[in-house]
Parts: C-alpha cells; structure tokens; sequence
C-alpha cells in the first residue's frame, strides 16, 4: 500500500512566535550569603560561587560556600532556636507560620518560577503550574497537621527529634525544599536545609519568605555550597536527623557515615520506573502519560519512568506513536512558555546522559532522536527513545536522569512484572490497562513505593511519596510524612 | 572509558501517514460494526482532560496570534438557528458573512452561513456565487426525532433550495440503546441524498455524557460516509468541550490512517471568544496537523465569535480595543 502524505500534516508545525517570560520578574541579587539565625551572612571563608542558567551559561547570581565551620554555626543556630523557641510553640502557633509562608510562596508565585528556571533550565510552564503551586500546596497541608500530631496515629502527643540536617537535590529546587521543611516543622523540630550546588537561588528567595513570615531565627537555616558543605552537615555531631533526596551514590556514603551515630536517616535516591502498557490500555492518554513520564523536567526525575515495558502486541503501534509525539515536543528556551523541554542542568549532567546514550547504541538498540534544533549556548539533549533493548542493557540497569527512554517488551503479566522488578531500584512503576483489576493485580506484584495507574508523576502533598530497596527509605508527604520528623 | 562520539539518528517521518488507496471497510451487519467499535481503545476521562488542559496553556502571541484570527475567522460557519430568524436577519447575516468587516477587504470572508431549510433560498439569493457556502441543518434539527422518510424529505428540500453542505443530526436515542446499525443506516442513507453537497454529522456529544461514546459514534459517523463530524447542535445544556473535540480529533486521525479517507471537525455552541477559538486551533495543530488548519477540514458553529474575533483583530493592528458596537449585530 502507498502513502501520501498531506502537505504540513506534522503535528504541532503551526509556527508560534516567542512568548517568553520576563526574567526581570525574578528581581535577584546579584550576590547571597547564607541564611543563619534569621538574616544573611558572609561565609567565614568568604568564598562565593556563581550559579550558573544552565540554557544559556551566564551567571544568573553567585552564591555563599558554606565551610564546615558556617556549617557548625547554621547547626548551633538551630539547636538554640530549638531549645528557646520552638520546641516550646504549639502546634496552633507553629501551624500559622506554615500558613504564612504557603501564603506569601502563592503570592510570590511568579517571581518564584521565573527563577527556578533561570536557575534550574526547567520550562517555565513547568515551574509555573507544578513546581511552585505544589510547594505552596505542602506547606498548606503540613500547616493543617501541625495541632493534630495526637490523632497521626503516632501515639498522644509524639516528640519532635530536634536539629534536621537536610539535603536537597537540583531537579525540584524549590519543592524539595518544601518536602523537607513543611513536615519538619510542622513536627516541631528546627532546620538546617543545603540546596544543591548548581539550584540554590529558590531557596534562598524562600528564606527571605521566611523572613517575611516573621518565622522566628534560627528555626531554618539556609546554608549552600557543594558536597563539603553536605558532608559537614551529615557529620555534624548535634544533628538528630539527617533527610537526603539525591543520588544512591551519595546516598550509600551518608549512610555509612550516619550508620555510627544515633542519627535518624531517611533517603530518597534513585530509580528506574518501569511504566507498563498493556494492550488494553487507553492509548491516547497512554502515549501522553509515557511521554510525561520521561520527559518531564527533561527526564530529571528520581521516578521518571524511564523504562517502558509494551506487550508485543502493540508494541510497533506504541512505538510508532511514542516516536511521532517525541518529534512534536518544543524543546528550546526553558523561559518560552511554549516549551517542553528544556535544558539539562548542568555541563556534569549533561555528560552523563551522553555516556549512557552511547552505551545504548553500542549495545545494540535502535535509537530515535528528535530532529529538534538545540540552542548552540547551554547545556542540551534532545529526547531520544531506544527501542529493541534488553535487560542486560546498560540504558535499562543504569539511571541515565535526562530525556531518555528505554523500550522493552513483555508477553504475559507475569513476565511484565519480573521485568518491572529486575532492578536493583524500587521508586515507582506505571500500569496502563483499562481492565481495573488486572492494574491492581500488577500493582500488587510490583516492587516500588510508588505506583501509578493510568497515569504517572502524578504527585499530591497528601499521598506518601518514597522508595524501597536501592531507592532509599522513609516516607514524605501525607501523614506518613510526619513520621520521619518524629521520635516514634 | 572513552565516550564513542553519538551518532545521530532523527526521526524523519512524523506526521499522519494516510494510505493511499483509501479503503474504507465495507460494513454489512450490526454485529460486525459492533466488533469494530469495540476494537478501538477506550479514551481514559482523567488523561484527556488533563491533556486538553494542557494544550489550553499554549500562549500564542503577536504574528501568530493575527494569523491564528485570520484562520478562524475564514473557519466559521455563521449561524442563526432561531424560531425567530427571519428572511431579512438573515441576508443581513449573509452580508457580514461575505464582509465581516464592510471597512477593511483584508478580512477573509467566513466559510459558511447555516440556517434551517425553510431560509436556504434567501441565503442563497443573497450570497449568489460568492464563496461563502450555504449550509442547512436537516434531519429533524435539533432531536432527530422523525421518521427516515421525514429527515430524507428535510434534506432534499434544503438541497432543492440551494444548500451546499447539510448539517444532520444522529439519532442519539438509538445510539445510547445499542441500535447502532440504525444510527449508521440513517447516515449512508442521508449521505446518499446529499449527492455532492458536504454532509456534516452532528454527534450532540453533550448527550452522549462520555468520552467512549464519543469516540464510537465518531466512528460511526465516519464509516457511514460523513465528510465532517461536529460535536453540537447549540440547544442542549453541554456543547463543545475542548476534550471532546480532543477526542474527536484523534479519531479523526486514526480513522484518516487506518482507511485513507480524510475527515473535517466541526466545533459548535458555546464558543463566542478568540480565546477559546485559538485553543481549539491549537488543539488541531497538535493533534492531527496544521494540514488540517483549514476551513476545507475545521469548521467554528458559531453566532458571536466573528464579533470577537474581528475585534480581537484590530486590537492586533491598533494595540487598542474598539468597541463592541463597531461591528454589526448580525
């Protein structure tokens, strides 16, 4: 059978002019220190290092180096805001400062998103209607919690543990930090919170949300740097608990050194989500879902579904579809608002994903990369799918954390799920089928924290959100949330 | 170890790939139209909607924006289907359809007037051989409810009177009790009448209440030969929805690769702003292609949104808003 093809029948080839968002909205410092006892300070060491727009490699501010000893300070700040303050509030007074920091990130909401993607490389239609509505959203919700601690389900009137040390990732700047703090104090206990190295200047708007809210000193402190900075942090002898999201790497090192102390611990690390398609599935939404599920924040998702799993039956179909809808994405200037994809973090990040997508091809997949034109300044990768890999592929063991999926198939629910689990991950798995009761069976069988039904990265301050296995322990989010803050 | 240098394979073919020959699948029982329709996929209510959502985001500015008016302007089938209508409301509709705007000729014309049959003559007499097309809504517009005969005799009459294009409606009460080969016997039927005339299928998704309905009739409507399928009649409670055209789109596209034959959509009722207009424009060029940004393939039922769109327009120009009353009523 011949084709023709109608003239501009590609998808999404209607021009669209430029509607980039103003970065003068983000109104930044060109400069920041660290956020102890309730201002800004110089580190000791007075070292300062630029944070970099990853889209087009200009500074956008430079930011403080905390040294082990601003590290010791930010920790002695929090254990005298601890001890005088706020182990003493109640839970209704401590509620009405989370309030306020929801309110005042709401209010501050566009300034917000312009600069975690000035900072992060993330579209702005991204930060805009994810990443700042859902920080706000977790800070509403652990406000609520904060006078209710006895009904948690934790036993009357359960304790707070004291000094937090928390370490944060660059793929969600801002809402990690909310997944941290929120909870934490909530509970009752007091922060010392370390944003990633290349993502710190939405924290550092926040603390001056803090400082709005009149939260009283000392209670967060706010201290940046690189991994000496965090390791400080972790070793630092009067913190009680140590909250990490970042790579099973780093994560197996905090770990060991947290091991011998009486340290509390709770890790978000890596995976490698397994969204499996049956034929059955809602193909439309299925393919969008996919799609969502890797290519959101350019694949820099600890639960990215970066393995698809397609029953042979539909796989050809699902292929053709998946590689026709990566072709349509907008990739280009994460502050148009048009865009889809936008830049990869950073040069590190960027070399990483291109070692493993080598890997890809070496091993033997086919590889389809979207004809997109990237920027010639920044750090990019198109979104590229491989299909024809197998389980001993490097690309379907290895968290590559860029826009790349791997495609694999399977005959029977059985095989579907001993694929899913082959890995030595455990976040969150995606089941597409609109038979309910084969989704649940799956769901049942599958090994991660996490999984979705027909739909994926779906993500909600009142659902419990962490892994198994090598993607870590501890809950965050929903009541369960409240249990890694608490001494139970 | 050494990172070998990436070789770069792009995807070349991304649009919809449309057989040629088309090769429509004869249907010559209920039970096989029946295995057909339950051959395709369900459409999962949550994913579409969240897609539609999503696509309403898009921000489309400056030249694109003139354009996309431009577009939806010479998309829109201007119409009037009041018990009230009368001969001299619509020539006077005729003549704005012709000349949206009397004061600047770069306006394009729109695509089409449609009013009930008893009206086709007058709109014909005064749009003559101009290029706006007269379409009628037939077959017992708006419920459907008469007999074959009548809606035959419905459409003949409109056809006889001059009309190009034929709006139906299907029968939704044998669509939601399973009498699915009836509602496909009407439309070949009806089609058959039409001879050369455009044959749009009014599905009135409204009362169809889910997206699987949608998309079944959608195909229906298609194999039984409809050239547009169009969600709406204006007289019930729900009209266009953008999931539903969503929905609609996609089958559209898949039945346009599944048996080479191309299909228009038609979005009607309850769409009176640019706003919304260029949303839908958005979702036609994400979902089936920017072949099918043009009046031969979408189509706008609508009264007031020419109003708007003309002074969203010379908002455009001027970088000012006119007022309302700078353009005429009908």
């Amino acid at each position: 059978m011949t084709e023709r093809k109608l003239a501009n029948s590609q998808l999404g080839s209607l021009e669209y002019d430029p509607a980039p968002e103003s970065a003068a909205v983000a109104r930044l410092a060109p400069s920041y220190g660290l956020f102890i006892d309730g201002a800004f300070t110089d580190p000791s060491a007075h070292v300062q290092f630029a944070s970099i727009n990853p889209a087009n490699e200009e500074t956008v501010a430079t930011v403080a180096q905390a040294s082990a000893a601003d590290v010791d300070r930010a920790v002695a700040s929090a254990r005298r805001a601890y001890e005088s303050v706020w182990s003493k509030t109640t839970g209704a007074e401590r509620a009405k400062y989370l309030f306020r920091i929801a309110r005042i990130i709401q209010e501050r909401a566009r300034e917000l998103a312009v600069v975690e993607t000035l900072d992060n490389g993330k579209p702005i239609r991204e930060s805009r209607d994810v990443d700042i509505p859902l920080a706000a959203a977790h800070f509403f919700y652990y406000a609520g919690w904060a006078d209710k601690l006895d009904h948690a389900g934790f036993g009357a009137s359960p304790r707070s543990l004291g000094v937090a040390g928390q370490i944060i990732p660059w793929n969600f700047p801002l809402l990690m930090a909310a997944w941290k703090l929120a909870p934490a104090l909530a509970a009752g206990n007091t922060c010392v919170l370390k944003p990633a190295e290349t993502t710190s200047l939405s924290a550092l708007i926040l603390a001056e949300i803090l400082q709005q809210a009149e939260l009283p000193d000392g209670v967060v402190n706010i201290v940046t740097g690189d991994g000496s900075t965090g390791a400080a942090l972790v070793e630092h002898p009067d913190v009680d608990k140590i909250a990490f999201t970042g790579s099973t790497e780093v994560g197996r090192l905090i770990q060991r050194s947290v091991g011998s102390s009486a340290k509390h611990l709770t890790l978000e690390l890596g995976g490698k989500g397994a969204n499996i398609v049956f034929d059955d599935a809602p193909i439309d939404e299925m393919i969008e879902g996919v799609i969502d599920g890797i290519f959101f924040n350019q694949g820099h998702v600890c639960c990215a579904g970066s393995r698809l799993l397609v029953q042979e039956t539909v796989a050809d179909e699902v292929l053709r579809r998946l590689v026709r809808r990566v072709e349509q994405l907008r990739v280009g200037d994460p502050m148009d608002k048009n865009t889809d994809v936008g830049a990869i973090n950073s040069a590190a990040q960027l070399a990483r994903i291109e070692e493993l997508s080598a890997y890809g091809e070496r091993e033997g997949a086919t590889r389809y990369t979207s004809s997109c034109v990237l920027p010639e300044k920044g750090y990019w990768f198109a979104p590229t799918i491989f299909a024809d890999v197998a389980q001993s592929h490097r690309i379907a063991r290895d968290e590559i954390f860029g826009p790349v999926l791997s495609v694999l198939t399977f005959r029977t629910p059985d095989e579907a799920v001993a694929k899913a689990n082959n890995t030595n991950y455990g976040l969150a798995c995606g089941v597409w089928s609109e038979k309910g009761s084969r989704a649940l069976w799956v769901a049942q069988r599958l090994r991660a924290g996490v999984i979705w039904a027909n739909t994926y990265n779906r993500f909600d301050p009142t659902s419990p959100f962490g892994g198994m296995r090598e993607s870590g322990f501890g809950r965050e989010g929903g009541r369960h949330g409240l249990e890694a803050y608490l001494d139970v | 170890m050494s990172t070998a240098p990436l070789r770069l394979v792009t995807i070349q073919d991304h649009g919809v790939r449309i057989p040629s020959p088309s090769t429509l699948p004869a249907i010559e029982s209920e039970a096989q139209l029946h295995g057909l329709l339950a051959s395709l996929s369900g459409v999962d209510a949550v994913g579409v909607e969240a897609r539609a959502a999503k696509l309403a985001t898009r921000s489309i500015k400056k030249s694109t924006k003139l354009a996309a008016i431009n577009l939806a302007i010479s998309m829109v089938d201007l119409t009037t289907l009041e018990g009230a209508d009368t001969p001299g409301r619509v020539a006077s509709l005729c003549t704005k359809a012709m000349h949206p705007d009397p004061r600047d000729s770069s306006v394009p014309s729109v695509a089409a007037v449609c009013v009930y049959p008893d009206l086709v003559a007058h709109a014909r007499k005064v749009l003559g051989t101009s290029s706006v097309a007269v379409a009628s809504v037939a077959t017992a517009f708006p419920s459907g409810r008469a007999s074959l005969n009548v809606k035959l005799l419905d459409v003949r009459e409109a056809l006889s009177a001059g009309a190009d294009e034929i709006d139906m409606v299907i029968d939704r009460g044998a669509f939601l009790s399973g009498r699915i080969g009836q509602v496909f016997e009407e439309i070949v039927a009806v089609k058959e009448s039409c001879g050369n005339a455009h044959l749009k299928v009014i599905l009135e998704t409204g009362e169809l209440v889910t997206y699987d309905n949608v998309r079944r009739a959608s195909w229906i409507a298609m194999l039984a030969g409809a050239d547009f399928i169009k969600t709406s009649t204006g007289k019930v409670a729900v009209s266009a929805t953008t999931p539903v055209a969503l929905v609609m789109l996609e089958a559209v596209r898949d039945f346009a690769e599944t048996t080479g034959r191309v299909v228009g959509v038609k979005v009607a009722g309850g769409i009176r702003s640019t706003k919304d207009a260029i949303r839908y424009l958005v979702l036609v060029n994400e979902t089936v292609g920017a072949a099918w940004l043009s009046p031969t393939l979408f189509r706008f039922g609508a009264s007031s949104l020419l109003n708007d769109l003309l002074m969203q327009r010379l908002k455009q120009q001027r970088g000012a808003y006119v007022r309302a009353d700078e353009f005429s009523g009908d």
